[in-house]
């Protein structure tokens, strides 16, 4: 609009007065559009979020008096031997289901690229997506369950005679049957945004590289792979924030209060909040898996500057 | 689609071809086991669940799981209240998040780059950070235990609100200008002009919203105490909270039951699914 009124310097001398007329209705039209978004952010999300930073310095069990505890809280959870078990188990979750699930669906994508009847494949690998996390849940617990009870070890036994971990129980396996079925419910979110992603680098882009001598796999490294950087960056990010905030598949699947195994920093924020009843330490928990969710987020978007490529 | 698919798939059956079929069908099989097992297990008696080794298929076939779940679950209820709930939240998300996204699109105000940053920026929080809070505070009010409390905070949606930014940019300025020459307002303008060039995007944010608010489960875990009021996941998570190790064959029956209308959905719906879900998570492009 500037460029506009700049290029026609002839009727300038009307402008400015309109314009300022118009700029400051302009302000009360932004307000009417915006109130309903902006107030229901600022009442639901931004004023609890402020909430939990109070909550997070005091001793509070929901009933009684609220007593400033200043930064105990911090320190009862960074010393307490069940949160350091929760915050490793959140970071071996998101290391165990990002990199497997993204490189997965990236080599799905890249096959249903190359093949017909991609529309069913599509179909297939996206079923998990459409189910709920509770049905996922249930489905997975008659395959993973120890003893005579799950199909995957009785299989493993009966068929090759291998004895396999008892997946749900063992504090030590419960969180790679976690990362199995997450991964296993997301890949096909990703398989068609990948898909979709590769179909909009155009054909002659690659079909130039390959006439230059270049082969699939240079092809893949020089051309596919910047082209769909973009994409790539944008899916881990959200992936690492999702693995964080991982809860459903971990509540119904497993009792995380009789395996620690399957504890994340989540889980305890649920435990200490609506088992306990301990708002203040719940907070402090939150807040302490808000400061890793910000740190991690900002992390990638210090590394994308060098890897990412954006057309300019 | 149509130019790029006729490129590379319409070559002859290669070997190498046949590898990535078998690649990729022996994945699909992974994918669709737990489906198949669910299933076959749901038609299985009480009985055949405690027998070693593990019976493949059920014997006899016996659908009786079907309506005793059917019978000890409100199902119906279950459905209509998740299916409303879903309704109105995409409803209220659709409007107002357009309304914000014309707003950052289309209308000059100060701050406005700050503000759409402070919006994104909010994406980051998740949600069991303001959960405690936002309990006490809905419990002060009297919504905890009530629709409510799912409804009116699931409206906002600042990714909503990114994604329809983009289509409102994509929509030819010169509509809205003629317009507003014939003196159209700004409210006009975005009912008239800008919703019905954007419906692409709204189709597709919907469908990703009602996906997500039927599929819920956090929240309604915590909100939500009543059997009446269960959502679907809810009710079913209560009862293999309940059952599960007691009686797998009727939990898988109410599993299988729970995801029926959404499987069905899919299957007629799928095309414009997973189109809408592949141009969300591309951010509109």
């Amino acid at each position: 609009m500037g460029v506009v009124t700049q290029a026609r310097p002839t009727v300038r001398r009307t402008r400015p007065a309109r314009a300022a007329r118009v700029r400051h209705r302009d302000g009360w039209w932004a307000a009417l559009f915006l109130a309903p978004q902006v107030l229901g952010l600022l009442t639901f999300l931004v004023a609890p979020l402020g909430f939990a930073v109070a909550l997070a310095f005091m001793r509070w069990d929901g009933l009684g008096e609220k007593t400033w505890a200043g930064f105990d809280n911090f320190a009862a959870q960074l010393s307490d031997s069940e949160f350091g078990t929760a915050v490793w188990n959140t970071v071996k979750l998101a290391l165990l289901t990002v990199p497997v699930g993204l490189a997965l669906a990236l080599l799905i994508a890249l096959a249903l690229n190359q093949v017909r009847g991609r529309t069913f494949y599509r179909v297939v690998y996206f079923l998990p997506v459409v189910t709920s996390s509770v049905a996922v849940a249930v489905m997975w617990q008659v395959i993973l369950a120890g003893g005579d009870y799950g199909i995957l070890n009785t299989t493993a036994r009966d068929w090759f005679g291998i004895t396999l971990p008892d997946w749900l129980e063992d504090p030590g396996w419960v969180i790679v049957a976690i990362a199995v079925v997450t991964v296993w419910s997301s890949l096909g979110l990703n398989v068609v945004i990948f898909l979709a992603g590769l179909q909009t680098i155009p054909p002659s882009l690659t079909e130039a590289a390959r006439i230059d001598g270049a082969g699939p796999i240079r092809v893949f490294r020089s051309v596919t792979l910047p082209m769909i950087s973009p994409t790539l960056f944008f899916s881990t990010v959200v992936a690492v924030i999702s693995s964080f905030q991982a809860f459903d598949q971990i509540y119904v699947l497993v009792n995380p209060d009789h395996n620690d195994g399957a504890r994340t920093i989540v889980y305890q924020v649920y435990d200490l909040g609506f088992q306990s009843f301990e708002f203040g330490m719940s907070s402090a928990a939150a807040l302490i898996l808000l400061v890793l969710t910000l740190l991690v987020t900002l992390a990638q978007f210090g590394v994308q500057k060098r890897l990412v490529h954006y057309d300019s | 689609m149509a130019v790029i698919s006729g490129a590379p798939g319409s070559r002859r059956l290669r070997p190498g071809r046949i590898a990535l079929h078998a690649a990729l069908a022996a994945g699909g099989l992974v994918m669709v086991f737990p489906f198949a097992w669910m299933l076959l297990t749901s038609f299985k008696g009480a009985h055949q669940m405690l027998n070693a080794p593990l019976d493949w298929l059920p014997r006899p076939w016996q659908a009786g799981n079907y309506p005793e779940a059917f019978g000890r679950l409100p199902f119906a209820r279950a459905y209509w209240n998740s299916f409303y709930i879903a309704v109105l939240t995409v409803a209220l998300t659709l409007t107002t998040s357009a309304m914000a996204a014309y707003a950052f699109a289309r209308i000059r105000f100060r701050g406005s780059g700050l503000l759409f940053g402070l919006f994104l920026a909010t994406q980051m929080v998740p949600p069991q950070v303001t959960v405690v809070p936002l309990y006490l505070m809905l419990s002060g009010i009297g919504w905890i235990d009530s629709h409510l409390a799912l409804i009116v905070p699931g409206f906002v949606n600042p990714f909503a609100v990114f994604l329809l930014r983009q289509f409102i940019r994509a929509v030819p300025i010169e509509l809205e200008e003629a317009a507003r020459l014939d003196g159209a307002g700004r409210w006009t303008v975005f009912w008239r002009i800008v919703l019905p060039n954007i419906r692409p995007g709204l189709g597709a944010l919907g469908i990703v919203v009602f996906l997500s608010s039927w599929n819920a489960f956090f929240f309604p875990l915590i909100f939500l105490n009543s059997p009446e009021l269960a959502t679907v996941p809810l009710l079913v998570s209560q009862f293999a909270g309940q059952h599960g190790a007691i009686d797998y064959g009727l939990t898988l029956a109410a599993s299988a039951i729970s995801i029926i209308p959404m499987m069905i959905a899919f299957l007629v719906g799928q095309r414009r699914i997973l189109n809408s879900m592949a141009m969300s998570g591309l951010g509109g492009r």
